[in-house]
Order: C-alpha cells, then structure tokens, then sequence
C-alpha cells in the first residue's frame, strides 16, 4: 500500500509529535505523578491519527459523524491531551494542571469532562470492548465513521481484550481498528518476562484479524497500516506497533522505571531541552 | 379487585421490552448466552436486528453496551443477577457508571428462588454491589405490573439503572388500573401504625399477605413497597419510622448490603428505630425447589407474620 505523503508533511507530523512528547512531559512533571514511558511511545500515533487520519471537529466534539477513538490504555493520556490540545479541542495551559483538584484533565481520561475524549477509561482490557460497542453502532445506523483503538502490550494479558477480540471479529467489525503499542515492557519488567504474549500476530489471526506490523515511530508505515486497514473486509485489523517506551527522552527510553513515575525538575528540564532541540533541527529543515 | 397473573418477573421484563422498542428505535439488547432464560430472546425473536448475543463474556457485554450508548443507543444488557453484577461488576463500574451512560443492566434469577441451581447462581449480593456504585439507579420490581412498569421508567431515564429480575414465577397483587410506578418513590400497600413492614421484589406480596392476615389479630402493620432501591425514599422511610416506631425489612437477599442496610441508612440520620431484618442471614444458599427454600430461608407469609407478632407485642 503506498500513502503519499511528502517529506514536508513528515516532518510536521514529527514536529507535532515532539510538541505532544513536551506536553507529556510537562504534564506529568506538574502532576508530579503519571505515566510519560508509554505516554511517549504512544505519541507517533495519536499525532498520526488526530492530524492525518480521523475525522473529528474541534469545535463540534460531540459530532455524531465524528471517527471515534478510545485510548484503552488509559493510562497513557498525557500525550493524547497533548494531541487533542494541539488539534484545538483546548487550551495548552490545562496539561499544567493535569491531575491537580479541580482540573478538566484528569488521571486516566474522562469523557464526561474533556472535549475530544470518546470514552472514559482506565481499567485495563475494558476500552477495547468500548470500541467494538461503538463500531457495532455504526454498522447498526449504517455510518461510515470508524473506530480506532490504542492498546498497551502488557495490556493484551487482560481476558476482556480477547472477549472483545472473537466479538469484534464474530461481528465483522471491518470498520474497528486495534493497535498494539508494543513498547515491550510493562510495570513488573518486559512483557515477555511478566506476561508471556507472543506471538501476538498469530493470536490476533487465530482471533479473526486482518493483522499488519509495523514500526510504531514511522509516520509512513502507520499511514499505511491505516490506509490498508481501510480496504480489509469483513474482519477487523489489528496494528502491531512496535515502539520504544519513553521514544524521544534519553534517558527515558526503554527504562521499565520510567513507566509510572513523573521527572523531577531537572530530569524535566532536561527532556523539555532535547525535545526542543529535536523540534528545532525538524523546523531548521523545513 | 384486579385478576391475578401468575408470571415471572423476568417474563414481564422481556414483554416489557418488546413493546418499547416498537417505538423506541434506540433501544438494542445484549445478552451473554442465557437470553432463553433472562427472557431477552423474546426481544430476539421481535427485532432480530437490535438483538446481539455476546456469548459467554459478560465483561465484554458491558462493554460493548457502554460503546453503543456511546454511540447514541439504549442498551440493555442482561444475564443472571450473579455474573451481571458479580463477574461484569467493574465494568459496569468504570465503563458505565463512572462515564454515567445510559445502559440498562438487567440480573435475572436473582435471591434464592433461582432454587436447584444452587448457591453459585443464587446472587444475593447484586443489591448491595450496584447501590455502592454511585450514579447508578436500583430497581427490585415486585410483580408482573410494576416490572412492566419499572422497564418503562428505566428505559425513559438517562443514565445506568440496574434492574433486578426474578426466575420464579409468582402472583401478581398490584391493579393495573391504579398502579403507578414513581421512579424513587415507595408505595403504601397497606396502612397500619402498629409497626411497619418494608419490603421488596418477590417477597412483598408475601409480606403482603402476612399483614392481611394480622388484620384479624388486631395488629394493624403499615406495608411499603421499595420498588426503587436507590435512591432510595427517605420520606416514605422517615415518616413511616416517625408514626410506627419500629420497621421490619423483608429481601430476598443478602441482608448486609440490601434493603436493611438502606433503611437504616435513613432512619439513623432521620428517626432512630429499632430495624428488624428478614432476609438471607449472611450464608449462602443451597439446591432445592424455589419455594422449599423460601420456606427454608423464612421468607414466607407465615414466618413474616410471626415476626411482625413477635415486634409487636416487645414493643416500641
């Protein structure tokens, strides 16, 4: 499948997701408290999704033809936040209050109080169902709005993501995507010492999904997937991405630590100046 | 006086259903492979293409409703009390509750009355597990009519309810001439100042009975219906605590967690009483004919009216 995208929208798709790395970051550091290792490995996605893929209006979040999508890794939302405040569902300001009382944003992400949040979640396993619930209602009303969904690697051990899986594909749920960011590791260490998923392609075939693999940090390979996932019929796609947990922070990067604790001021410090570094080569470029 | 259908409640559930979606296009039902028993299949049969069987995954079930009510639909979605509210319970808890979607969850075969079963389909907790959630509506119908209209009143309120289905089959005692059902509203069935009996689903028309009985006795005992679980009607509650003096409870379930647990909620904050609890006393339950057990478990007429003698004649 070839997508085309010219080097220039590349490279403004890195930027932007630069731009939602700091605002993980800065979130978290604020927070003193949440999740930047999966929210950073997370980022090339959601910026690919919000500003390439999905059909969604700032303005009019609750748009009934709006693409859906549900972050069942909720964990991660410091980056989606970022994402979505980017796009104009609101202001930056809010990722510095993440987390604090009274605060739109909160832990784990709320539908009911943050404009462009689809479905509340959290729990592990329970966002992937949400999602199939979602494009089973679209198929119901004959909408051609799709459904995406963002699931951890670790999360995959959870029983309700294989329910959700022989559902999605028992209901030829051709309009849901599943992807898998599969950053490897997982709160007790790697995932294939913890959880034992492998091989994930296989299980999600023997499930009854059209599966692609793909570099999770590779705007091309993700447009792609996406693009392909459009054309399977009568099944749903699975996406595994593979991607590296704490992606464009140093000393974040594939660190089991990094996956639950915020950076303290020097560590944020630190990550704010090679993610602006990082930003500033990309537009030096442009 | 009205003509006695003798019909589960679960029966009434599934009838109910089938007449509202006629009108209301939104409604969609899901059931985890017991919609022959929770009377879903009914629905099933009618509209075929708002019918969705899960299979045996009641987490995913939830799920998947909170999605389509997401979406804009009305989902019911039903299984036995026990995996409904026992296995799905976080689930609806954070993917239905929490985002407060407007999904209706219905547990059939609930309390003991499940009978040869057993223990482990017999839930008596379901009560007590959904009222600890918060924005979540609990109904406990108590015959044919009110769960006709108990569904009517769910399905027209916007947010989680969760109603409670009955498997046995039993009399109905409300006139659908008069009948209205009032969402968090209790109904006087019988007045009395001598104490009061507050009960609901299968065993207020036991209870029902037991005080008709005690009229000849000379003992007048007021009779409300709790209907609504939560919220809960603290001034029918109150009031009855103010005027009575002593209240007895009477549940098919557990009685920590259920409807004694709810009274005394309201009458410690509002009008200490002495609170009588009959109900399943914190065990489990066993096999056997439904109506064996409720005789067993002392959640009949006759052992209703005897502790209401026996609260009587203590004193306040």
């Amino acid at each position: 499948m070839v997508v085309t995208m010219d080097s220039s929208e590349i490279k403004q798709l890195k930027i932007l997701a630069a731009k939602a790395r700091m605002g993980a970051v800065l979130g978290t550091y604020h927070a003193k408290s949440g999740h930047p290792g999966g929210s950073l490995s997370a980022a090339d996605i959601f910026t690919y999704l919000y500003f390439k893929e999905m059909k969604v209006d700032p303005d009019n979040p609750q748009w009934e033809d709006r693409d859906r999508f549900v972050l069942s890794k909720g964990h991660c939302c410091p980056s989606l936040y970022a994402v979505l405040s980017l796009k104009g569902f609101f202001d930056w300001s809010e990722l510095e209050v993440l987390r604090h009382v009274g605060a739109m944003l909160q832990g784990h992400p709320d539908m009911k109080g943050t404009p462009g949040i689809d479905m509340s979640t959290g729990s592990l396993g329970q966002g992937v169902s949400a999602a199939c619930g979602m494009a089973l209602a679209a198929k119901l009303d004959n909408k051609d709005y799709r459904t995406y969904t963002v699931l951890g690697d670790g999360e995959v051990e959870e029983g309700q993501v294989w329910e959700a899986a022989m559902f999605a594909s028992h209901h030829k749920l051709d309009n849901l995507v599943v992807i898998v960011d599969q950053n490897g590791l997982q709160i007790d260490g790697p995932v294939e010492q913890v959880g034992g998923i492998e091989p994930l392609d296989k299980k999600f075939e023997a499930f009854g999904f059209e599966v692609i693999k793909i570099d999770g940090h590779d705007f091309e390979q993700i447009a792609a997937a996406l693009e392909k996932a459009k054309t399977v019929k009568g099944k749903p796609t699975a996406v595994l991405a593979k991607t590296v947990k704490g992606k464009g922070v140093s000393f974040m990067e594939d660190q089991v630590g990094w996956h639950g604790v915020a950076p303290n001021k020097e560590q944020y410090e630190q990550a704010t100046a090679e993610l602006q570094a990082e930003i500033d080569r990309l537009e030096g470029e442009c | 006086m009205a003509e006695i259908i003798k019909k589960a409640t679960r029966e009434s559930f599934g009838e109910a259903l089938c007449e509202l979606a006629v009108d209301n296009k939104d409604i969609v039902v899901l059931d985890a492979d017991l919609a022959a028993a929770t009377k879903t299949g009914v629905f099933g049969k009618a509209f075929p293409d708002r019918f969705f069987d899960c299979g045996i995954a009641e987490g995913n079930m939830i799920g998947v409703a909170a999605g389509m009510a997401a979406a804009g639909k009305i989902p019911v979605a039903a299984s036995f009390a026990m995996f409904a509210t026992g296995r799905a319970f976080e689930q609806i808890r954070n993917s239905v509750a929490y985002p407060g979607l407007n999904v209706k969850i219905a547990g059939s075969h609930a309390g003991i009355s499940t009978g040869e079963d057993g223990a482990t389909h017999q839930c008596i907790e379901d009560i007590g597990i959904m009222r600890t959630i918060p924005n979540m509506v609990v109904l406990n119908p108590a015959d044919h009519w009110e769960m006709k209209e108990a569904t009517k009143a769910a399905i027209a309120y916007d947010g989680p309810v969760y109603i409670r289905l009955g498997r046995l089959a039993i009399d109905s005692f409300n006139d659908p001439e008069t009948y209205s059902f009032e969402l968090g509203k209790g109904i006087t069935l019988h007045e009395g100042n001598d104490v009061t009996v507050v009960a609901t689903g299968l065993v207020v028309n036991e209870a029902l009975k037991a005080v008709k009985e005690l009229e000849a006795e000379g003992i007048n005992a007021r009779l409300i219906n709790i209907h609504t679980i939560k919220p809960i009607d603290r001034e029918i509650i109150s009031k009855a605590a103010r005027e009575t003096g002593r209240i007895i409870t009477v549940e098919e379930h557990n009685v920590v967690g259920g409807l004694a647990e709810a009274v005394c909620e309201v009458v410690t904050e509002e009008c200490p009483v002495k609170v009588t609890k009959i109900g399943v006393q914190d065990r489990f339950g066993y096999s056997g004919p439904a109506w064996e057990l409720l005789d067993k478990f002392e959640l009949t007429q006759p052992h209703i009216a005897r502790v209401i003698r026996e609260v009587v004649a203590e004193g306040k």
